[in-house]
């Protein structure tokens, strides 16, 4: 069967790739697009190292087909930082030493960017609520939340 | 130097950002699947769907005659090792075996072994040849449970196993594999001093490493012999030996270069897809890439053993311990080899006793063959001893600290594996905490406080270092061990404190196999020490080699220069008067003085400090679900001197975390055919954010006299006592002594129901 010609944005550009009806959208982003930094724990939805947003919605991209991808706007960890500059929370992240090996990291900042854009003033539980769906083997996720809820506080105080 | 005698350190126990680091926040760094090569082609395993089956006979020839199948393979495409010991790390192992682990032969020894593999330009092409490989199965009984595979009669795994160290040797096969004994004193006779002892048997559930990376590689065979691999793994050495070694390839021919690597906590201190990996390329003659899915991590790479653990302590009323007996039963999986060694050596090792005894037996079962795991066999072994001594101070009505206090292993101590302890930090690890505010917090009805102390020995070994002077004055470190958990981070900060520099101007590297002396593998909370010492060495090699720069610039003898702050200075004003000479300078002017600045060191590290820690726990049970709430964790230990002590809590917190899963949740479950029924994180359930408090530390700094710094590892005590302390707390909670894990909430809730009907 004839692949699908897909146009989306990714990280704010306009892309276009090709894919089978069965590929996720991580394969898509991983195989086709080479954007490696999304990464694949589990492939069902239960670990969020895949976490994407899209339309600023946080989705595990193991559990999307590239083909939804159409007239979406996706970002990945990849268009997180503002060419050399840091998101805070990446900053924070490294100031907490909140990651360990690092694999679960990207989910983790994306997932955490989700929640500081829908709640600016996280509680401890609801940042540990919000994150069940990262699955970290490394911390013990104390660093992580520590990490997030600087974070919060520090862009709460900038803006 | 500081008031202790220590010296005055700039680098060490600061918390520089890792070097790392932005490559890891940013998603640049490259992970095992993350990495590959143009034309590859995907690699994939057929696994047997048995706990135990004879594989009569393979047909291939329909799966290679798929369009876009470039090779197929099975254990026939390996050569055929003999028994060997091989040094893993942290446990033994035998080559054929891992052979035979890394494809059956014969026999399918578990559900997931792998019995085929092969190459194809699509995982859809991929898998329609796995689905078109033919095996003949003759399905024979098989066995799960440790105590079960014992009894006579049992269905026997391996027809050549036959018991060793019990005389007289057996005369018919055993799935026992070995039993050993460790005996200090006369336990029997020490018991009779005893006023209160206490006896009782506990259990617990094969887990899982869980690392959120599945394990990875692409190989690339070329038609000269030469062979590139690039993984993840915990050690590139290591998988250079060991796919030489199976392969029957020249270590020579083979070049590692280790990716990042997304966890392992043991459970990457082997290999499985690289040797298949290296068949397919050779027989395709295409670069071919691998990768597990997290069905086939948990189905076909190492847990660590379940076991069963029958202890028995005698105290006196005073609560001195007089005697401790035990014997363990771990579960191997499909190949001899559980950690039962070191779950019998650590089992009361923080107790000072003149009379103990610990037995210990290694059991096959047709389960995945076991791997480290993290302090391998000690947190087995201390579940039942520390749930033991915590009944004992019910029986005597003493604090569970002080009673740990009172017969704590302290300097001097002979412990019942062998050694005598030099400096080491278990009574202050208790004392810290009796000394914090979590210790004195209120508890509420259904609220428990449990406390467990543990231990674990840390290991030195081989290590090997290069410091390279760069022209500007920075200095490139480079090692050979995977950075697990950022070690990048303290390898920079140790050269940068004898360097005299910026950490930020050290930049340290992982290396090919090619490329940097020889590491054993990042294991055994080793790598900080002992590669650190090596880093330590080159570094002060380096330093020797500036002075001699500027003895020779300045014209004065060597030892009348010395080395502060990152400059060369003459030694008194009687050396002369000339102006400090900075690595900058020294650099720039390398050539005019005898050429590039670089150093190796290259040593075998003795003297890891062993490693204590004491945790303490509140827990909350719901006596409706049996649901267990961590409502407070501290987790204390001795660190010997923390090099980057951010690192370390993480080190701490993660330990006691995985420790708490595994008290709480986590278990291998078998259908009556020993089939894997929860392979997937969904059922087999690691803590998450939302289970936890924060992990409260405190690090306890008794120096390693062995390390330039003082440093002893820590990556592995904090998974010694949770299970321990979990039990503990909930005992305390709600009056029932839990002696198998998981105490998942079915298990919780029966036992308050039983105790419910008991009472009525």
């Amino acid at each position: 069967m004839a692949k699908h010609h897909i146009s989306t944005t990714i990280n704010g550009e306009p892309v276009e790739f090709l894919c089978n009806t069965e590929q996720t959208m991580l394969d898509v982003l991983r195989d086709e697009l080479h954007l490696t930094g999304t990464k694949e724990g589990c492939a069902t939805g239960d670990c969020g190292a895949c976490s994407i947003t899209v339309d600023d919605r946080l989705v595990c991209s193991c559990l999307m087909l590239g083909v939804e991808a159409e007239g979406h706007s996706i970002q990945t960890i990849e268009g997180m930082a503002d060419g050399d500059q840091l998101h805070p929370l990446q900053q924070k992240f490294l100031e907490y030493a909140a990651l360990q090996c690092g694999i679960c990291t990207p989910g983790f900042l994306v997932a955490s960017k989700a929640l500081l854009d829908r709640n600016p003033d996280p509680t401890e539980e609801e940042a540990r609520y919000w994150l069940a769906g990262n699955l970290c083997r490394c911390t013990g996720y104390d660093k992580i939340i520590r990490a997030v809820l600087d974070t919060a506080a520090d862009m709460r105080g900038a803006s | 130097m500081a008031p202790d005698g220590t010296p005055d350190l700039k680098v060490v126990g600061t918390r520089p950002i890792r070097p790392d680091g932005v490559d890891k926040v940013t998603g640049r760094a490259q992970f095992g699947a993350d990495f590959q090569l143009p034309g590859q082609l995907v690699g994939k395993v057929l696994r047997s769907p048995h706990a135990h089956a004879r594989i009569r006979s393979i047909d291939t020839s329909k799966a290679e005659a798929i369009p876009g199948v470039k090779a197929v393979m099975t254990a026939a495409d390996m050569p055929e090792i003999t028994s060997e010991e091989a040094f893993v790390g942290e446990g033994p192992a035998d080559f054929k075996d891992m052979s035979g682990n890394t494809m059956a032969r014969d026999k399918a020894l578990y559900d997931g072994h792998a019995v085929a593999a092969v190459a194809a330009t699509s995982a859809a092409a991929a898998d329609a040849a796995l689905a078109a490989i033919e095996v003949d199965y003759e399905v024979l009984p098989h066995v799960i449970d440790v105590e079960d595979a014992m009894v006579e009669g049992a269905p026997i795994l391996h027809d050549d196993m036959f018991t060793s160290g019990v005389d007289p040797k057996p005369a018919t096969p055993s799935n026992v594999a070995k039993r050993m004994v460790f005996e200090l004193g006369d336990v029997d006779a020490a018991f009779g001093k005893a006023d209160i002892v206490i006896e009782r048997k506990y259990k617990t559930a094969p887990v899982h490493q869980g690392y959120i990376e599945p394990h990875a590689c692409v190989a690339q065979y070329a038609a000269d012999g030469q062979v590139q691999i690039y993984c993840s793994s915990q050690g590139q050495f290591m998988v250079r030996a060991y796919v030489a070694k199976l392969l029957g390839i020249d270590i020579s021919e083979i070049r590692v270069t280790p990716l990042e690597i997304g966890g392992g906590f043991g459970g990457k201190t082997l290999v499985y897809l690289e040797p298949l990996a290296v068949v397919l390329s050779r027989k395709s003659g295409r670069p071919v890439k691998m990768a597990m899915t997290r069905e086939e991590v948990f189905r076909g790479s190492g847990p660590t053993s379940g076991g069963t653990v029958w202890v028995k302590v005698g105290a006196k009323r005073d609560g001195t311990i007089v005697a401790g007996d035990a014997v363990l039963k771990f579960q191997a999986g499909a190949y001899a080899g559980s950690p039962v060694g070191p779950g019998c050596m650590t089992a009361f090792a923080v107790y000072d006793l003149q009379d103990v005894r610990i037995t210990g037996y290694d059991v096959v079962t047709n389960r995945p063959k076991v791997a480290a795991y993290r302090a391998p066999g000690a947190p087995i072994s201390n579940f039942g001893v520390e749930s033991a001594v915590d009944e004992l101070a019910r029986e005597l009505g003493m604090d569970p600290v002080e009673l740990r206090l009172k017969n704590a292993a302290k300097k001097g101590t002979k412990a019942a594996y062998g050694p005598t302890f030099g400096d080491i930090g278990c009574v202050e690890t208790l004392e810290a905490v009796k000394d914090h505010p979590n210790y004195n917090v209120p508890l509420e009805p259904n609220q428990g406080r449990g406390v467990a102390a543990g231990f674990w020995f840390n290991i030195g070994g081989e290590s090997s270092a290069t410091v390279n002077i760069n022209e500007d004055g920075t200095a490139v470190v480079a090692t050979g061990n995977p950075d697990i958990g950022g070690s990048r981070a303290s390898m920079a900060m140790m050269a940068a404190e004898v360097l005299g520099i910026d950490v930020e101007r050290v930049r340290p590297i992982v290396a090919d196999t090619s490329s940097v002396g020889y590491c054993f593998l990042t294991g055994g909370s080793r790598v900080t020490f002992a590669t650190g010492m090596a880093v330590v060495e080159a570094s002060r090699s380096v330093v020797n080699e500036l002075k001699a720069r500027a003895a020779k610039t300045w014209d004065i003898p060597v030892d009348a220069v010395e080395w502060q702050d990152g400059k060369a200075v003459p030694a008194g004003s009687n050396a002369g008067d000339f102006e400090p000479l900075s690595l900058e300078d020294l650099a720039a002017k390398s050539g005019r003085t005898g050429g590039p600045i670089a150093a190796t060191s290259s040593l075998n590290a003795q003297g890891a400090g062993p490693g204590f820690g004491t945790h303490l726990v509140d827990v909350e049970v719901d006596r409706e679900t049996g649901h267990v709430k961590v409502l407070r964790y501290l987790a204390t230990q001795d660190a010997g001197r923390a090099i980057h002590p951010s690192y370390v809590e993480g080190q701490i917190q993660g330990g006691a975390v995985q420790g708490i899963g595994w008290a709480l949740n986590e278990e291998y479950i078998y259908d009556d055919r020993g089939r894997l029924d929860n392979p997937g994180f969904l059922d087999y359930r690691i803590p998450v954010a939302s289970d936890l408090p924060m992990i409260d530390t405190v690090v306890v700094e008794v120096p390693n006299p062995r390390h330039p710094y003082g440093a002893r590892g820590v990556g592995e005590v904090p998974i010694v006592p949770p299970m321990a302390a979990m039990a503990n707390a909930i005992q305390d909670a709600i009056g029932i002594r839990l002696t198998e894990l998981p105490m998942s909430p079915p298990k919780v809730r029966k036992a308050v129901d039983e105790q419910a009907a008991a009472e009525e």
